[in-house]
């Protein structure tokens, strides 16, 4: 077994953004036509993210003329070449399958703000903190998580006053 | 005639050039070590005799050991004959790398064993009725001859028994990928056996051996 883990190692993508059940993304997907390759976007709600390895698929869900439509990704495919989260959103299950029986107000999610600060942990976390965000960045500083990486210096910026907010970006990781 | 003796790993998938999930089975093929060779002058027919797989040194019987000696080779876990065309020494190693990509293979292998299992499932028979007065024959194989004459069960009679640990031959896979270093061949779809038994993987003896 520990050998097909390395066969699958091998075909897993090293970087895979945050991003969990909830939120709202943009894929962005490579489709073949004829002999010509173009990226398209899917823009939805992530409702749900299953499998390991190789395996591992998430589904996203929107609403296009009326209709809802849901596009299963695998998570690890080549032609998946960008994911971009756009906003977290508030929610208390792993699967929300149950959008799919709401229609409009009632369907929205609320989104996930940046909670209080708790001043006394602050202080004592900060230091070490700074190393993991400093590493976090520099990994994410490749060309198609520039969104990401711009979410995170924002935050470093109001980290003095909200440090709690980096707190929250650590442990979605 | 191409042949190898290797065991079967597991099942992943793998993503292919145009981005599509192709299932394979990967499978450890060889190294596969001659050991000996049979003649069709001497032995009636042709045949390579190939070593596969350890074992501790302890548990081989003396007889076994004199026959190693006697190729000069490692003790191998495994003795099996192969069809193997074209020359080999003794001593000689096979590895996978003697099956390229997009080559078409036979795979044999035992099926998982499946103990005893009703004529439902074992030859899919389609079971009885829920309803109309019967009770207790919904998975009841029904019939299973006549009368007075023959007063008795045919052979081969479909009923229950004990399933699988069966040798099967699965034709036509498909060589995705080969990895030389490693002996593994990754081929398209599944093979017979449970993960870590022994399979048997011959060039197939259907299709064109196109490449795809």
């Amino acid at each position: 077994m520990k050998r097909v883990m390395q066969i699958e190692q091998g075909q897993m993508k090293d970087q895979i953004p945050v991003f969990k059940s909830g939120d709202t993304v943009k894929v962005h997907v490579k489709i073949k036509e004829g002999d010509k390759e173009r990226v398209q976007v899917f823009q939805g709600t992530v409702i749900g993210r299953r499998g390991s390895g190789t395996g591992a698929t998430f589904t996203v869900r929107k609403i296009t003329y009326g209709v809802g439509v849901e596009r299963v990704f695998p998570l690890h495919s080549p032609n998946v070449s960008k994911i971009q989260r756009i906003r977290q959103g508030k929610v208390h299950q792993s699967k929300l399958y149950y959008l799919r029986d709401l229609t409009g107000k009632s369907a929205r999610i609320e989104e996930k703000l940046e909670e209080k600060p708790a001043e006394q942990k602050a202080s004592a976390e900060k230091a070490p903190k700074k190393g993991k965000k400093a590493r976090k960045a520099a990994r994410e500083a490749k060309p198609d998580m520039k969104a990401e990486t711009k979410v995170t210096a924002s935050v470093e910026e109001t980290a003095d006053v909200t440090p709690d907010a980096s707190v929250e970006e650590k442990t979605d990781e | 005639m191409k042949e190898l003796i290797g065991t079967k790993l597991g099942m992943t998938r793998i993503f292919g050039p145009d981005g599509e999930e192709i299932p394979v089975s990967v499978i450890e093929a060889g190294p596969c070590v001659v050991v000996a060779k049979r003649a069709a002058e001497k032995d009636g027919y042709s045949a390579v005799q190939v070593g596969y797989g350890q074992r501790r040194k302890k548990l081989f019987t003396k007889a076994e050991l004199g026959h190693f000696e006697k190729a000069g080779v490692e003790p191998k876990r495994y003795l099996r004959e192969i069809a193997f065309d074209g020359e080999v020494e003794i001593g000689q190693e096979l590895n996978a790398a003697i099956f390229k990509r997009g080559e078409r293979i036979d795979v044999s292998g035992i099926s998982r064993g499946l103990g005893f299992q009703g004529a439902m499932r074992r030859h899919h028979f389609s079971g009885a009725q829920k309803t109309h007065g019967q009770s207790d024959r919904m998975r009841a194989p029904g019939s299973i001859g006549q009368s007075s004459y023959p007063s008795r069960v045919f052979k081969g009679m479909k009923m229950a028994g004990k399933m699988g640990k069966d040798k099967v031959t699965v034709l036509n896979l498909e060589v995705v990928r080969v990895i030389d270093e490693e002996n593994l061949i990754l081929v398209r779809g599944s093979v017979p056996g449970k993960n870590g038994s022994l399979v048997k993987i011959r060039a197939s003896s259907r299709g064109n051996n196109r490449t795809v």
